[in-house]
């Protein structure tokens, strides 16, 4: 009897134990449907071609879209990426290949003070690196902000994929005489190659969606700009502006903004995961 | 017959332990010569200086002499000694993001080959010469070689191997994590490749070496206690430790 009655609380606790972890990722997976579909409820309607080819009438007019803030968020972006992840995969590679020494040490602590660091401090830092001297807000200086901002989080989870890579396959090309460089640049980053996109990628995230940092570097702009000499608009900054004013209109606008600019993420990661993210490592045992 | 590789006072450290007390041992050309010994006795530390990958710990060191034919492999680049001398470790290890053809042609192709016929012809003659080509002509760019069973992984690592044309090969328990069938087809292997080149391998397995190696050497807290015939040393040691172990005594 106690038998059956001890089976019958272990199948109890097993149910509880998959019904809470259950539980508790549908609530995880819940916070991000629900956020996406509030943003569809309140700005789909206001997503239309004009919204999406036109630049801000001035204040007053109804109408215009934010065309310029969606080209310029791509370029920000694209200025931050090209500066923040060269040289985050090279800190990481550096902490998880040769960082097992004091230097070591002190940059994994930098790189986690400066990941918590308030993004509104970068903007100043930016802003002093770059605005001061140039005596003008640029897009540029709003680049390397963000790319400030991408260092650390891309260095951290370029040396946690790398430290995945077991020690015998890089033995295997040690073994084959194949210098160090060679090792980690064809061997061992090819391994956790799925990995350290994941962490780009979330560093993407973040980025795109910061405001505070483009404040007083990208300052925003109410018309086109390619340059990365002037200021440039930019889709966070703009939903910061028009969900502040006291129009309906900038508010209709606001919310079809968050809308693209959520549904830009999305796609971009979706796109270069499908791209390049096959994941290896699950294949080593 | 002649020396392949003339070992002579080699010492090793890890930190401050010393692991190997001066090693003296010649092994010989074309043959396949056993080391055997309990666990931690050394012989893996042994066999991982004779192509210097002991140094690839960043506590380890090692002092003596090593020639392989006429190079003295403490006094040259530790990554051409590497090329010279190829290895075979105790678990599969390919390249998990290689295919099959790549793994092979890792060891070109890192360092700078680019002629795609004689990659093809490496391929191929090293898959052959590992009896593995049969089994993966088919695929050999499709599949990667991770995809691959547990003893055709460990024939694709000795292909990697051969393919840069060692003239010793190293071989550290490399059945230890094999079935008996796939461990039955690295030694037919290792009777095929002693044609070609030199063979040192660590086993615990002392059937194995009995089997595979015309030279056993017996290992003990660091020193190489005894080195023969492996006829001799398994039927008549000369020394009484070697006695105690092979009969089962200790280890």
């Amino acid at each position: 009897m106690s038998n059956s009655f001890l089976q019958v609380r272990r199948r109890f606790a097993d149910y509880l134990a998959t019904f809470v972890a259950a539980g508790l990722s549908a609530i995880v997976v819940g916070a991000l449907v629900a956020i996406f579909a509030y943003l569809v409820i309140k700005g789909a309607g206001s997503v239309n071609w004009a919204f999406l080819t036109n630049v801000p009438k001035p204040v007053g007019e109804i109408g215009g879209g934010m065309a310029n803030a969606i080209v310029g968020s791509a370029i920000l972006l694209a200025i931050g990426s090209a500066i923040g992840i060269p040289f985050g995969i090279g800190a990481g590679i550096y902490l998880a290949e040769y960082g097992h020494n004091r230097l070591g040490s002190l940059v994994r602590f930098t790189a986690d003070v400066l990941n918590g660091v308030p993004s509104i401090v970068i903007g100043l830092v930016a802003y002093g690196l770059v605005v001061a001297k140039q005596r003008h807000f640029s897009a540029f200086s709003g680049g390397v902000a963000l790319a400030i901002m991408m260092v650390p989080i891309v260095a951290r989870t370029t040396e946690e994929m790398l430290l995945l890579v077991p020690q015998a396959v890089r033995e295997a090309a040690f073994g084959l005489g194949i210098p160090q460089w060679r090792t980690t640049v064809s061997v061992t980053l090819a391994t956790a190659r799925a990995g350290i996109l994941t962490g780009i990628m979330l560093a993407f995230a973040r980025i795109a969606g910061e405001t505070a940092p483009l404040m007083f570097t990208a300052f925003g702009n109410a018309f086109w700009s390619f340059s990365p000499n002037q200021p440039i608009a930019a889709l966070p900054l703009q939903i910061y502006t028009y969900a502040l004013s006291p129009y309906d209109d900038w508010h209709r606008q606001a919310w079809a903004a968050a809308l693209i600019l959520v549904a830009l993420i999305v796609g971009t990661i979706s796109v270069v995961r499908y791209l390049f993210g096959r994941s290896v490592l699950r294949e080593v045992s | 017959m002649a020396t392949a590789v003339e070992v002579r006072d080699l010492k090793a450290w890890f930190g401050k332990t010393e692991a190997l007390h001066g090693i003296n041992m010649a092994v010989e050309q074309n043959h396949a010569t056993a080391v055997i010994g309990p666990s931690g006795c050394g012989k893996s530390t042994f066999i991982r200086c004779l192509n210097r990958m002991h140094e690839t710990n960043p506590v380890a060191r090692a002092e003596g002499d090593v020639k392989v034919g006429d190079m003295d492999i403490y006094s040259m680049p530790a990554v051409e000694v590497r090329r010279k001398i190829g290895m075979v470790f105790q678990k599969p290890n390919p390249f998990p993001s290689m295919s099959i053809y790549d793994n092979v042609a890792a060891g070109l192709k890192l360092n700078g080959t680019r002629n795609h016929k004689d990659l093809d012809q490496v391929v191929e003659r090293s898959l052959q010469q590992a009896a593995l080509w049969d089994e993966v002509k088919d695929t050999l760019k499709k599949k990667s070689g991770a995809s691959l069973s547990g003893g055709q992984q460990q024939r694709l690592c000795i292909a990697r191997a051969l393919a840069v044309n060692p003239e010793v090969m190293l071989m550290d328990e490399p059945c230890s994590a094999l079935d008996p069938i796939s461990t039955a087809k690295i030694e037919d292997l290792i009777f095929e490749l002693k044609q070609r080149l030199t063979i040192v391998i660590v086993t615990h397995n002392m059937q194995q070496a009995s089997r595979v190696a015309e030279f056993t050497g017996f290992f003990l807290m660091g020193n190489l206690v005894e080195f023969d015939r492996t006829e001799k040393i398994f039927t008549n040691p000369s020394d009484k430790r070697t006695e105690d172990y092979i009969t089962g005594r200790f280890g």
